[in-house]
């Protein structure tokens, strides 16, 4: 899932500064399950910000809603009268939310009130880990289930580094080494042999490196009619 | 391909000539300032004449920008001490690193010691952006392709003059896992890696166990191991690095060795006890040099005395190093200078 | 702002339903007194203190919201008072951002024998509050609204 974090109050104060009504939209996928985003801190920072607004000495009007996903069309559509009514849009939802709303109602003025982080996992209740980075070219089927582009600091392909000590980065001592859990996992597996040979060069063009990314199914879309 | 140019060497550096005739090669170490200073390195390599057959130059070391290796280097040769750069992944993509490679060679360098890196968060540009568009083993097997194949990393054939260095590689005896660290080594041979230069050792019956298994691999026959020793200061030094940094291992005994180098001494006579430390931290190091030598497969020793080149003479001296060997001439095929 | 000074202090308690409200409970039964202007909502158990319930009360007249659950180590439902306590102090880091004093929310541990004790902590929590003042965002004129009201 994709973790965020929501911004300070101050800052999203300033986002929100000179406009008088408000539309917090929240968000009832990846961000509800992270509790930066949902229903319900949608209508927290609805209230703190009316709050807030008010102790400084001015009032705001900041109404919320919350749909599904905020990444696809058809569930912020119906939600057009509620954005036509405001000054601007405090969307809650990821960055991919925040643009899709930006993109729909290219009047409106959309800004973001979180900081969309990593996409990853609960480990625990309250706890969130990176997991993935998107590469293009999962190798996760050598790597013993364990990435390490996404969780070794280096994104080595042949790691350890010498800043492995007990298991753990050199960059932080709570940041398991990714390459010891590999070598931990593969050597339980008796797979040992896959990361004997020395993994060549890592094609990034597949990531973000090689540009913005888009995906076409011709099979999916729908059928265009002919013109006249 | 040959993996030998018509001389019978590789790159016909200095370290690759003294290693290749069975001599106990000596490298020592150099960090370049943060600074466009010239005169700096100058002194430094002074220093170091003949006490060492190449110098390392560190590449912005723990991620602290200093003067780039090889723009050192290219002093370095000018004064006619042998190089070996240093090359870090986490700065440069492959397309710099070939780039600057092409221009270090042509401007006389002839050895490379290819790193990782630290990490960014270590120096004081923590919010830079980390490159590591290949890691180190990735890096030792595209050098060595460039000289023994003449093709660059994208296959592309490198039409005039390609690079020929002699390539190094580091290793951690100690970093974890324990295990794994002979087997990554093996793969650094693998990629064609022609020395390697060990992290700082002071318990030699833990890399004594880390050799056992090199040799059992084979490797010590497929690749210069040099082992990496360096004097410690004070007993300060010796204890944060043996609690604070990770990847070495120093023995409690060694932090009592430095602790007792001032039994006797007035603890008033600042100066004293500071002159005592260091004298023992040069014999520790000399030690450890006498115990390289009895270890199979060690084939010389890499010297790091960091901001502290004046200790490489009593330490090499010391340990019966001196005074180094006049390599092979070599032969005159035209193609390389000294 | 239009404050008037003697305004009395308005506060809304969520107390729990087995240890705390029996407590208020018990307090009325024996006649003890406590500031009147304390209105009290029952909920099953501490645990299930909502964030934005308490927000809302403070957005629309309350000038503070207690907090009271079970002893810790005798709650109902295990654990529900010691999630009670954390989000307590979550809801001080929000207030402190919002401009609001974190003290205008506090949380308080009872058994259901403990009559004297929740009045004691209502009269000590209400005396807190009238110090502190009340609310900045409270209009002079303006009363907690019916729907807060058990």
């Amino acid at each position: 899932m994709i973790v965020a974090e929501q911004k300070s109050l101050e800052e999203i104060k300033n986002l929100i500064a000179d406009m008088e009504k408000v539309l917090v939209v929240g968000c009832g996928t990846c961000v509800t399950v992270c509790f930066a985003g949902g229903d319900k801190e949608a209508g927290i920072l609805a209230s703190s910000l009316r709050m807030s607004t008010k102790l400084d000495g001015s009032t705001k009007e900041v109404t919320h809603i919350t749909v599904q996903r905020q990444c696809e069309w058809e569930y912020i559509d119906p939600i057009a009268d509620q954005i036509n009514d405001a000054d601007i849009v405090l969307s809650i939802g990821c960055g991919i939310g925040v643009q899709a709303i930006a993109e729909r109602y290219p009047e409106t003025v959309v800004v973001p009130g979180l900081n969309t982080t990593f996409l990853g996992l609960p480990t625990e209740q309250g706890v969130w880990e990176e997991r993935c980075a998107a590469c293009g070219e999962c190798i996760l089927g050598i790597t013993g289930g364990i990435c390490p582009i996404a969780r070794c600091a280096k994104q080595l392909l042949n790691g350890p580094c010498g800043g492995s000590q007990n298991g753990m980065c050199e960059i932080n001592p709570d940041t398991p080494c990714a390459w010891q859990l590999i070598y931990d996992k593969l050597k339980s597996q008796d797979r040992l042999h896959l990361i004997m040979d020395v993994q060549p060069p890592k094609n990034w063009s597949s990531s973000r490196d090689g540009g913005p990314r888009k995906i076409t199914r011709e099979d999916l879309r729908l059928a265009v009619e002919d013109s006249e | 391909m040959s993996d030998v140019s018509s001389n019978g060497y590789k790159s016909g550096s200095r370290l690759e000539r003294i290693l290749r005739a069975g001599h106990f090669a000596v490298t020592g170490e150099l960090g370049p300032p943060q600074g466009a200073e010239i005169n700096v390195i100058r002194e430094k390599a002074e220093l170091l004449q003949g006490l060492v057959d190449a110098v390392n130059i560190t590449d912005n070391q723990t991620a602290i920008v200093r003067m780039s290796s090889i723009g050192a280097g290219t002093i370095l040769v000018q004064e006619k001490l042998e190089p070996i750069i240093q090359m870090t992944c986490r700065d440069r993509n492959r397309l710099a690193i070939q780039s600057d490679l092409l221009g270090a060679y042509a401007l006389g360098m002839r050895n490379l010691l290819c790193l990782t890196g630290d990490h960014q968060s270590f120096g004081n540009h923590p919010t830079a952006k980390n490159v590591h568009d290949i890691d180190s083993l990735q890096l030792v097997q595209m050098v060595v392709g460039m000289r023994d194949e003449e093709h660059f990393e994208c296959g592309d054939e490198i039409k005039e003059t390609a690079p020929r260095f002699f390539v190094g590689a580091a290793a951690n005896p100690f970093g974890d896992p324990f295990e794994w660290r002979p087997y990554r080594l093996a793969k650094k041979v693998k990629a064609g890696a022609d020395f390697i230069q060990t992290q700082l050792i002071y318990n030699v019956e833990r890399f004594a166990e880390f050799m056992d298994k090199v040799r059992e691999l084979g490797l010590h026959e497929q690749v210069y191991i040099l082992a990496g020793i360096g004097p410690l200061k004070s007993p300060g030094m010796a204890r944060y690095m043996r609690d604070q940094v990770a990847g070495l291992d120093v023995p409690d005994a060694i932090v009592d060795r430095m602790t007792h180098a001032t039994d006797g001494i007035d603890p008033e006579d600042k100066k004293a006890r500071r002159n005592a430390w260091r004298k023992e931290g040069m014999q520790v190091a000399i030690d450890l040099i006498k115990q390289m030598r009895e270890i199979e497969g060690v084939a010389g020793v890499h010297v790091m005395a960091i901001e502290w080149e004046e200790a490489v003479k009593p330490i090499v001296e010391g340990a019966g190093l001196l005074p180094r060997p006049e390599p092979e001439p070599l032969p005159t095929s035209g193609s390389e200078t000294e | 702002m239009n404050l008037t000074t003697d305004a009395p202090i308005q506060i809304v308690a969520f107390c729990c339903r087995y240890c705390a409200y029996a407590a208020a409970d018990l307090a009325g039964v024996l006649r003890l007194t406590y500031p009147p202007d304390i209105r009290i909502v029952q909920i099953p158990c501490t645990g299930r203190l909502d964030t934005l319930e308490v927000l809302h009360a403070l957005e629309f007249g309350a000038d503070a919201v207690m907090v009271a659950g079970c002893l810790e180590g005798d709650c109902h439902f295990q654990r529900g008072n010691i999630e009670a306590r954390t989000r307590v102090e979550r809801i001080k880091e929000i207030l402190s951002q919002i401009g609001l004093e974190a003290a205008r929310v506090e949380m308080f541990n009872m058994s259901s024998a403990m009559g004297k004790q929740f009045a004691e902590a209502a009269q000590e929590f209400a005396e807190r509050i009238a110090s502190l003042g009340p609310s900045p965002l409270r209009d002079s004129t303006y009363e907690i609204k019916a729907e807060f009201e058990m």
